[in-house]
This record gives C-alpha cells, sequence and structure tokens, in this order.
C-alpha cells in the first residue's frame, strides 16, 4: 500500500453548541478518487471548507506527503497544491476567462503594465492542458456552468494542484458536461493528482470512485473500497440511526383533500402533482436542491409559476403574491428564519401580529388591547414568556425565534401550513415541542406540509412521506412502513424511479 | 446542492433590567436638545424670549415637514434625494397657477399633488423596477430642478398679491401658519407610524424586506406609498416656501434634502430602515433648528457655523451606531430561558 498524499487525523470543528465535526479522519492516496458521502449535515461541506481554508479547526491535524502542514487561509490551501472546485465558483463572470485564469498573478510588461498578449497565450496553453477549446477571451459570465467548472479545473491544473476536491460537481452540469467532466477526472487520475469527490449520486460515485468514505451527523462512520461496499452497504452507513420516542404520535386519521396541486411547475422544478388532507402532516423529504423549497414556494405565491394549478377547498387559488395566499389560507414557515422570517430588531409583538393586522384594525388602525391579547394567547399557546411580548426578538433563542415566528401563523389560524426546515438549528427541547404544536394543528383540522432534512423527523412525525429528486416528486408513501434506507434510496436514485417498488402510491 | 453547516444556535439574552441602549433611545436626542436649549439661553440672551422662540419654530417649519415624509422613505430602507426639488417644482407650479387665477386652495392643493406625483415616480421606478432610489431621486433631483428653472425661465416670478401668502406669513391665535401645518403633519405622521396598520407594514419593509414580503405584505405597494408621502410633505413644503417669499424661485429647496436627512438620522432613524421614531426627526430638526439660530445670535460666523454642524451631524450618528453594536454578543449571557 501506498503512503497517502493527504491524512486528516482527530478533525474537529465547533459552531457554538453544536459539534459540526467530531475528530473524523480521512485519507486520499496519489492518483485516486475518493468519495465523500453523507447526508445532509453530515459534516462533508465543514471538512472540505478546513482543506479550503475558508474555516479553522478547532483540533486535528492535517498531514501531507508525511509533514503536517497548517492552512489558515486559502492562500495556504492553493501554496499546498490543494485545489477545491466549489459549486458556487470562485471566479469574476464579468470578466473574460483569461482574465480569470491569470487572477492574482497576471503577467506584466517591462513597464509594469498588464501583459495581455501573454496572459491570452498563457490561457490558451492552460486550457490545452485539459483538452478544451473555450474561447479564452470570452467573458466567463457568457460560459455555461459547465465550462465554467472546467476554466477552474484549468487553473487548478496550471496550479500543478496536488489534491482537488469536487464538491458536488454535476450538481448543475448537462449530461453531455458531466461527460466531459468524468474525462478530465480520468486524466488527473493519471496524473497523479488525489481527487476528493463529494457527491449524492450513487451511479456516479460508482463510476467514478475507488473508494469510499462516509460520515454522519460530523463524525466518522467507515471506509471501503468500491468493490467491497454495495449500494445499500452505504446508504444504511449514512443513515445508521433508530427512529426514537421524540417522534412518538397517537395515530391520526386524515380528512377530505384541502389542497390539490397538479402539474405545478416553477423554473427548476416539476412537474409536480400534489395533495393535501385535512388533519394530515406530509413530509417532503430529499436532498438539498431536490427542489422541494421551491415547490413550497410556488404554492404560497412567494415564485412565479411556469404551469399548473392549486385548489384549495375545491377553489382555484393562484396567488401573485405571499399576501394573496395567505388571504386563501396558506402559511409558510421559510426555511431560513432570520433572513425570510423574522424582524430581528423588532418586538416579538410585532412579528406575531404582522400578518394579522387587517383583522386586529378597525378602520386601519390597529386594536392595540387586541392585538396584544391575541398576541400573548398564541405566545402562551407556544410556550414563549409573556414577559418577552416587548423585547426585540433577536434576544431570542434559536428555539423561541422559531416558535415566534410558528406563532405568527398560529395566529393567523391559517388551513394549510407549510413548514420549511422548522427544526433547524433549533435545541432539542424546542424539537419536542415543535413536534407537539404540529401534532396538534393537525389533529385541529389543519393540513401540514413539512419540509424536512432530517431522515427520522421526515418519517416521524408525517403521516405520508413525498420524496422528491430534481425536481420531481418520485415516492409518495405512508410513513408508517418507510425506513430511512428506502427514502434515500429514492432521493438519491440509487432504486431507479422505473424500478417497480413494493410501497403502493398513496390515496 | 451544497450540504449545510449546522445552524449555530444563538445564545439567548432574554435579559431584564437596565438597558443603556434603551433607555438612550428613547430620551438620548431629547437630552441632546434641553442641554442646546440651556446652553443657548446661557450665551446668548435674547434666546429664550417667545418671539424668537416662534421665530426658530417657524424656520425650523419647511425642513422639518421634509423631514417627516423623509423618515417614512427612509424607514423602509430607501432614500430621496429629489424633496429640495420637488420644493422648488411644486411651488412655482401653485405660484404660476394662483397667478393664472385658480383660486388659492387649489392652486395649494395644485402643489401638493404635484408633489405627491413626483414621489410616485420615485416610489414605482424603485418598487417595480427595483431601481436604486439614492440613483432614482438622484435623477429626478435633476429634473425637477430643470423643470422649475423652465418653467419660471430661470427668472423668480414674484407675485406681491399672492393669493396664498399667509401660508408661510399668517398668524393663526399668535402662532405662525407654518408652525402650525408642522405640527398638523407631525401628529398625522404619529399617528399613522405608530398606530395603523400601515404603519407597522412601513416598519416591516425597511426590517426585513423578504421576510415582510413572506408574511404578506405588499412591499412594493408600501415602498411606493412611502415615496408619495414624501413627494406631497415636500409638496406642501414647497407651497410654504412660495409663499413665504411670496414668489415662485427655481432655486428654491437647493440642499434642503441633505438637511432633511440630516434631521432624520439625527432623530435616531436608522438608514439601514426598519428602526426609528417620527418623534426623533422632529426632535433632530428642531436640534438643528435652534442650533443655527443661536450660532447666529452669538454672531458666529457663517462657514464656522458649517463646520459645527457637521461635527454634530456626525456626532449624532456615531452615537447611534456606537449604542446598537455591542448588544449582539455579549462574553457569557445565559442561555434559554423557557417560559412557563
Amino acid at each position: 500500500m501506498t503512503e497517502a498524499l493527504l491524512r486528516l487525523e482527530g478533525v474537529t470543528k465547533r459552531y457554538g453548541a453544536t459539534l459540526a465535526l467530531n475528530a473524523v479522519r480521512f485519507d486520499l492516496k496519489a492518483g485516486e478518487v475518493h468519495a465523500l458521502m453523507g447526508e445532509n449535515g453530515a459534516g462533508k461541506s465543514t471538512l472540505m471548507k478546513i482543506l479550503a481554508g475558508n474555516v479553522e479547526r478547532d483540533a486535528g491535524r492535517i498531514i501531507l506527503d508525511g509533514r503536517e502542514i497548517e492552512i489558515h487561509s486559502p492562500r495556504d490551501a492553493s501554496a499546498h497544491g490543494i485545489a477545491i472546485i466549489h459549486q458556487e465558483l470562485n471566479t469574476v463572470p464579468e470578466m473574460t476567462v483569461a482574465e480569470n485564469l491569470a487572477l492574482g498573478h497576471e503577467p506584466r510588461t517591462r513597464f509594469g503594465l498588464l501583459d495581455r498578449h501573454r496572459m491570452l497565450a498563457d490561457a490558451r496553453e492552460k486550457l490545452a492542458r485539459i483538452h478544451s477549446n473555450i474561447d479564452p477571451r470570452r467573458p466567463l459570465g457568457s460560459l455555461s456552468i459547465g465550462m465554467q467548472q472546467m476554466v477552474e479545473i484549468a487553473r487548478a491544473v496550471s496550479e500543478d494542484a496536488r489534491v482537488l476536491v469536487l464538491d458536488e460537481p454535476t450538481a448543475a452540469l448537462s449530461r453531455a458536461e458531466a461527460q466531459e467532466l468524468y474525462r478530465l477526472i480520468e486524466q488527473m487520475r493519471h496524473a497523479g493528482v488525489g481527487l476528493i469527490y463529494i457527491s449524492h449520486r450513487m451511479e456516479e460515485v460508482w463510476q467514478l470512485a475507488d473508494r469510499i468514505t462516509v460520515f454522519r451527523d460530523g463524525t466518522y462512520v467507515g471506509t471501503g473500497r468500491k468493490d467491497e461496499l454495495g449500494p445499500s452497504d452505504v446508504v444504511s452507513m449514512m443513515v445508521g440511526r433508530s427512529i426514537d420516542n421524540l417522534y412518538h404520535h397517537e395515530p391520526r386519521s386524515p380528512g377530505p383533500v384541502v389542497l390539490e396541486a397538479k402539474g405545478l411547475e416553477g423554473d427548476a422544478v416539476g412537474p409536480v402533482d400534489l395533495e393535501l388532507r385535512s388533519g394530515e402532516v406530509v413530509c417532503m423529504a430529499g436532498l438539498i436542491g431536490s427542489g422541494r423549497t421551491e415547490v413550497a414556494r410556488l404554492i404560497f405565491g412567494a415564485d412565479r409559476r411556469r404551469g399548473g394549478s392549486v385548489r384549495i377547498h375545491g377553489r382555484e387559488s393562484d396567488p401573485a403574491d405571499p399576501a394573496e395566499a395567505i388571504r386563501d389560507g396558506i402559511a409558510m414557515v421559510p426555511e431560513d428564519r432570520k433572513v425570510q422570517g423574522l424582524f430581528l430588531d423588532h418586538s416579538v409583538e410585532n412579528n406575531i401580529a404582522i400578518s394579522s393586522l387587517d383583522r386586529l384594525t378597525h378602520g386601519g388602525v390597529v386594536r392595540r388591547a387586541k392585538a396584544r391579547a391575541s398576541v400573548l394567547e398564541q405566545m402562551k399557546r407556544m410556550r414563549l414568556r409573556s414577559n418577552a411580548v416587548d423585547l426585540p426578538v433577536k434576544a431570542l433563542s434559536g428555539g423561541n425565534q422559531q416558535k415566534a415566528v410558528l406563532a405568527r401563523w398560529l395566529l393567523r389560524d391559517s388551513d394549510i401550513i407549510i413548514l420549511d426546515e422548522p427544526t433547524r438549528g433549533v435545541d432539542i427541547g424546542a424539537k419536542r415541542e415543535i413536534y407537539e404544536i404540529i401534532d396538534a394543528l393537525a389533529r385541529s383540522g389543519k393540513a401540514i406540509l413539512v419540509i424536512s432534512s432530517d431522515l427520522p423527523e421526515a418519517i416521524g412525525i408525517s403521516d405520508r412521506l413525498l420524496v422528491m429528486r430534481s425536481g420531481r416528486i418520485v415516492q409518495d408513501m405512508p410513513s408508517r412502513a418507510a425506513t430511512e434506507e428506502e427514502v434515500m434510496l429514492h432521493a438519491t436514485g440509487a432504486r431507479s424511479r422505473t424500478a417497480p417498488t413494493p410501497m403502493g402510491v398513496a390515496s | 446542492m451544497n450540504t449545510q453547516d449546522p445552524t449555530v444556535t444563538p445564545l439567548a439574552l432574554d435579559k431584564e433590567g437596565f438597558d443603556f441602549a434603551k433607555w438612550w433611545d428613547r430620551v438620548g436626542i431629547l437630552i441632546v436638545l434641553v442641554a442646546l436649549v440651556a446652553l443657548m439661553s446661557a450665551i446668548a440672551p435674547n434666546f429664550n424670549r417667545v418671539d424668537n422662540l416662534l421665530n426658530i419654530a417657524r424656520s425650523i417649519s419647511i425642513n422639518a415637514i421634509l423631514a417627516a415624509g423623509l423618515t417614512f422613505v427612509i424607514l423602509t430602507g430607501g432614500i430621496d434625494l429629489s424633496v429640495g426639488s420637488i420644493v422648488a417644482a411644486s411651488g412655482v407650479v401653485a405660484v404660476v397657477a394662483a397667478i393664472a387665477g385658480v383660486p388659492a386652495p387649489l392652486a395649494v392643493l395644485l402643489g401638493m399633488v404635484v408633489g405627491a406625483a413626483c414621489g410616485l415616480v420615485n416610489g414605482a421606478l424603485t418598487a417595480y423596477l427595483a431601481l436604486a432610489p439614492f440613483i432614482v431621486t438622484l435623477g429626478t433631483m435633476t429634473f425637477l430642478r430643470g423643470l422649475a428653472y423652465t418653467i419660471t425661465e430661470g427668472q423668480p416670478i414674484v407675485a406681491s398679491d399672492l393669493s396664498f401668502k399667509d401660508l408661510g406669513n399668517g398668524y393663526l391665535l399668535g402662532i405662525p401658519v407654518p408652525v402650525l401645518l408642522m405640527a398638523v403633519v407631525y401628529l398625522v405622521a404619529w399617528f399613522i407610524l405608530e398606530r395603523t396598520h400601515y404603519g407597522r407594514h412601513v416598519y416591516a419593509v425597511g426590517g426585513n424586506a423578504q421576510a415582510a414580503r413572506l408574511a404578506g405584505v405588499r412591499v412594493n405597494r408600501i415602498t411606493t406609498s412611502v415615496y408619495i408621502i414624501a413627494g406631497a410633505c415636500a409638496g406642501l413644503a414647497g407651497v410654504i416656501f412660495a409663499a413665504r417669499v411670496i414668489s415662485a424661485q427655481p432655486t428654491a429647496g437647493t440642499g434642503y434634502e441633505l438637511d432633511a436627512i440630516a434631521a432624520v438620522v439625527l432623530g435616531g432613524t436608522s438608514l439601514a430602515g426598519g428602526r426609528g421614531r417620527i418623534i426623533g426627526t422632529l426632535i433632530g430638526s428642531v436640534i438643528l433648528g435652534v442650533l443655527s439660530t443661536g450660532l447666529i445670535l452669538m454672531n458666529v460666523p457663517f462657514f464656522t457655523q458649517l463646520l459645527i454642524k457637521g461635527v454634530v451631524i456626525i456626532l449624532a450618528v456615531a452615537i447611534d451606531s456606537l449604542k446598537t453594536r455591542p448588544m449582539l454578543f455579549r462574553p457569557g449571557a445565559k442561555s434559554a430561558r423557557r417560559g412557563a
């Protein structure tokens, strides 16, 4: 066995109270493609950010060629020959390909001016090394994402990168572009570069990788050669948890259909058909980027629909903006509480009352006593301390902030409640309370659609699961019978959509 | 797509007891005003005579009315540089209309409508075309100044028997009419911002436009409307100005937008939007007015007055910024206390 090119030992990273990486290890040999897999939040991206010098580790060693190295900045990383190809590219779209390739070390003439001739010649040479025929004079932004990625790779190759990290590189690529990327990966492997390949796509991993390492919840689970492992082994390594009684709820009995979407289409999703019943909790599972949030935003009128229809209680609902959707009886707790949900400087009362002011006013004038009383009633229901009512909402903990957003919609009393990642970044106590509220809401006859990337949660709290992949719902199944493995197989496409499944399509 | 970093659970700061920042927010600016008045009374013997105070009130009324309208815009996180030019355009239109025989109330109303229409253009371009308000209102500022010059052919139009001249020079119950109008504007503005549905939406848009939209606020409509309010206020100020000088002046209001912005910011309204109070703007205007008058009474040369005013504005904003900063991350804050 050859000595590892890169070895990570005991790498730990903490964000506040959350342990993002707990003493993980990883090793990479020269001329190898090593896939790193794990669910959302497993710690893969944190590890890559540490390698890239964007994030400082709290503990652990990074050993390159048997020598321990320090990476404190992106500059350090590239000095050690470590290059990262992100999904968000580190390039300047307004500048030409050649300018981007020369960024930071532009060639100069004797007079200290930019040497355009040499810059262009250098760029041609760099692109030739990866057998690309991109015209270096074009503005980078005019190229497809795939071609922009090629430019990034050309830069990495030109800097003689020895470790190349590819983070979901094919997420935005067409099939042909992906093939081109695979060819390049082979080329670099033969040149002795070590490649770390982060991907959720099973087929791709099986086509490219020599070895696979799995992380889960910030810990190292295991590593195996491709020929030792099967896709289902990897999936169970990725999920490998049991559902505890955190999610326990009495069986619910869903009522009539409240919301019915047909052929819903947005810029990147659809067509999607779905139904929500009164008294039912439906969870949308799937990987980040599979289009779950987009579907929710289409229903809520936050994004423009390209096609399809939504009926609520049998009546057509085509909201031009969220204000109209709210009038139609829909509520949405957005994904990013701080950016999309809260007015951080404003009082808890104003944050809760904002969506129900039309009911709390008389001739446009706020009925203050009534507003205050209604807000306090919902705060009590959410078990928020009543003396927080005048505090700025930013003074609350993450869990209490989320409860304040929920209280807003409890006050609105909408029939359909969409919750996008309602427990992300929330402590376990508040999580349990949010589950109880969801259950109580369903029992009171609301239709609830939850988006969750936490698989045990998605299965545990719901009556029915919709699994999304690449902008479509690929599976609709009762939660009672679902296993994490099953959901993961559908979400990653390890089981083809066309393959027969024992699970029937509910309703 | 990318995997997510585990979200950091923020430390809770559910705290009680004395909070300097909050206290300063409420009364800080008032203390500055009281101190300033005390200082002026001590130095300038004629300062607190009633007629002098009324003079001060009248001299600040135009800036204060501009600043009231501008407060709405700044609360949404926007800016309006065109209000000074609207003063000229609306004043010119009102005077020309009055000379042409339009009855006084209608001429005054026309001036305000011109202002509101300018605001509609500013607001619609900002909201629906998502243009930067700084640039949009820089453009309309230039355009409207040009319009005022064009209508007047570059010369002041003196109308010695101007039908609505009492608006600038009259008294009612011993109080100058502009001061009464200012009081009405502030009462109405206070009521709208503090007591109505609409006012809460204005704060929401400035606090977080994205969240406001998802909470059901019609962000574009609110954004458009605040520029209309600023325009209408500037229109009123323009009519008062014209009445005061009994003429249509194409150069009226030059630079007033900056004084109005200074008053709003001095009054504690955040340029980022979402934070501030109309009463603060009134106090900010008064401070600037008292400062100018006091410095004149003390025979401070005009050039020196500018130096002092500049320093005062920067000091006020610095205090405002410092008081909000150290709040967020305080080591050792207690963890979340969940309510009973």
